[in-house]
């Protein structure tokens, strides 16, 4: 009597552990969780801050300002921002159709036998780190453009009238347009796994429907799958097009780091990115690391919008495929 | 031509350029390969392992980048590891029907995208400003932030993989939710979460960007985790932007032992995940 009353309360001690213990954890685990929320914000208040003054000594007027001139103070985020934007525009245009293709290859035409290692290759391409195709294309790639595509672009476009100055300027090898190349390869596996993905999500008895009337695989590609996933494949380049603004290291190295807009493609340039890497722990001077981390803060927000939408679309075709 | 031919002939073309563009995608994976080990190979020798980086002109390894490396990597999984872990844990255990885990998640995601060489600034701004000097223990804090949102995906996915069957027979033994979590379904999803960690891991090792301006470089062997320290891949940067030739001959050897670590990580988490019976590691 007396043992099954102890025992009762022990079972009952006990029992209030357990629910103070699984309280604690699962306390721990949703503070975690808030961390990384705080995190975000954290680095966006962080580097607002730092970029304070920068903003308040140049203004708006900071975004297309186009004298960087560390000597003098006077800063301004023009070149950094144009190189950014136009190293990214030239990564997709190249990058983009290329990953369409790969993820055409690997959902409609590889023998299924294939289809995994050569998917892992691809997606090996996404985990060489950025400082090995820095090296790559500084020692590799520029010279072979330098002696063969930008000479062959300026003969054949170098003299159409308006797209001419694209090309116009001595072939260097380091440029713009080098940059764009290699951001090119490097969003490649991003956007064709997501865009490989989406494709998967195509039921098929809409797939077989198509082939079963005579289309072809690109009829079927063109009419059924890209319609059917548009929503995930904007998604998909939008997330390449994020990794595209915010790379920093094979940039620098190919870039020629020059603080002009130059409107040739074959020029040096610079973006943000690169910018920050080749000039920060140099910078000396208050306004001078100012100016640096509000060059970084703008780059944060824009990639911030960008990866944004790019995750809300593929929610969209996540939420449709579940149901 | 007739319309059946000329729809053949497209379908042909538009066959052709995918399979073309897979071609260049992989022909570029090897390109950079074979440079790295016709470049690489000759640049390697025991020296490389055992001695510290030198002056131009003077024979040298990398045997403090390495280290430094390593020792940095280290820190930054332990710290950011545990974080992922329950962060991930919340989402896939806790989270359910609240408000705040779509949040966690959706800012999980864009962090994981988010650009490393802002992750550098931030902790530039919140710890070496701070100290007053550049330090490895900024860096590992910098390498920490980008562990947190892989290991958080991935062990979110691997606990959403684990069969509810599972949780219910251990609850319906009367044991309480956090042993639940932590002997069962841990267990279940241990392989899952290492590949996680693994990946996680061939992140960071060759992140540059962030420890520019956090651990900065270091020419001498230092194991003063309160100072500036060597890193293989911020002198990977130096050495190959420098004009001498030793130098440049280092950096190629560095990228190439880079490169294999991370290849080999990666490839040895696949192959986890699939042992596991998942291959959905993204």
């Amino acid at each position: 009597m007396v043992d099954a009353a102890i025992d009762a309360t022990r079972a009952g001690a006990n029992s209030r552990r357990q629910r103070r213990a699984d309280f604690l954890f699962r306390g721990t685990t949703k503070f975690f969780a808030l961390t990384v929320l705080l995190l975000l914000g954290a680095v966006m208040v962080a580097l607002l801050i730092g970029g304070m003054p920068a903003f308040r000594a140049f203004g708006l007027p900071f975004l297309w300002t186009e004298t960087w001139n560390p000597v003098k103070q006077v800063f301004g985020g023009a070149p950094a921002i144009y190189g950014t934007l136009v190293t990214s525009l030239i990564a997709m245009a190249i990058g983009v159709p290329l990953a369409l293709g790969v993820a055409i290859f690997l959902t409609e035409l590889c023998p299924p036998v294939l289809r995994r290692p050569i998917g892992i290759l691809i997606e090996l391409l996404a985990a060489i780190p950025s400082i090995i195709y820095g090296i790559w294309g500084l020692f590799v790639l520029a010279p072979f453009l330098q002696l063969t595509v930008e000479p062959f672009l300026k003969e054949t476009l170098g003299s159409v009238p308006l797209a001419g100055v694209l090309f116009s300027g001595p072939p260097l090898g380091l440029g713009v347009l080098t940059a764009g190349f290699i951001l090119a390869v490097m969003v490649l596996p991003f956007i064709a796994a997501v865009t490989r993905d989406v494709f998967q999500t195509v039921p098929s008895i809409l797939r077989e429907s198509a082939y079963g009337i005579g289309c072809t695989t690109a009829e079927v590609v063109r009419e059924i799958v890209l319609p059917y996933t548009r929503v995930g494949v904007v998604g998909g380049v939008m997330l390449g097009l994020g990794r595209a603004l915010g790379e920093t290291m094979a940039v620098t190295f190919v870039i020629g780091n020059s603080h002009r807009i130059s409107p040739s493609l074959l020029a040096p340039g610079t973006t943000i990115s690169a910018t920050l890497a080749n000039e920060f722990s140099e910078a000396v001077g208050g306004l001078y690391t100012s100016s640096l981390i509000a060059l970084g803060f703008i780059l944060f927000v824009i990639t911030f919008i960008v990866l944004a939408a790019a995750k809300l679309m593929l929610m969209r075709i996540e939420q449709r495929s579940a149901q | 031509m007739s319309r059946y031919n000329r729809r053949r002939l497209t379908n042909l073309v538009i066959l052709a350029l995918s399979l073309g563009a897979t071609g260049l995608g992989l022909l570029i994976l090897f390109l950079i390969m074979g440079s790295l080990l016709a470049h690489g190979v000759p640049a390697l020798s025991l020296g490389t392992f055992t001695q510290a980086t030198p002056a131009p002109g003077n024979q040298g390894g990398l045997a403090n980048a390495i280290y430094g490396s390593v020792a940095m990597t280290a820190v930054a999984t332990l710290v950011g590891t545990p974080i992922g872990v329950l962060t991930g844990t919340y989402l896939a255990e806790y989270g359910r029907g609240s408000a705040l885990a779509p949040v966690v998640r959706f800012v999980n995601d864009i962090l994981l995208s988010a650009p490393s060489i802002v992750i550098g600034l931030f902790v530039y701004t919140v710890l070496v400003v701070p100290m007053g000097h550049f330090s490895a223990w900024a860096g590992s804090a910098a390498l920490a932030i980008l562990v947190v949102p892989v290991v958080v995906r991935t062990t979110e996915d691997m606990l959403n993989l684990v069969p509810a069957a599972l949780r219910e027979a251990a609850f319906a033994l009367g044991a309480p939710g956090w042993t639940v979590v932590i002997k069962v379904i841990y267990r279940a999803a241990m392989q899952g979460m290492m590949t996680g960690v693994m990946l996680a891991v061939a992140r960071i090792a060759g992140e540059t960007a962030p420890l520019l301006f956090t651990a900065l470089n270091n020419q001498f062997a230092s194991t003063n985790m309160n100072g500036p320290m060597a890193n293989l891949p911020v002198v990977i940067f130096q050495f190959a932007m420098s004009p001498y030739a030793d130098w440049q001959r280092l950096a190629w050897g560095g990228a190439l032992l880079i490169t294999g670590t991370i290849l080999v990580l990666n490839i040895v988490a696949r192959l986890l995940a699939n042992w596991s019976g998942d291959g959905n590691t993204r």
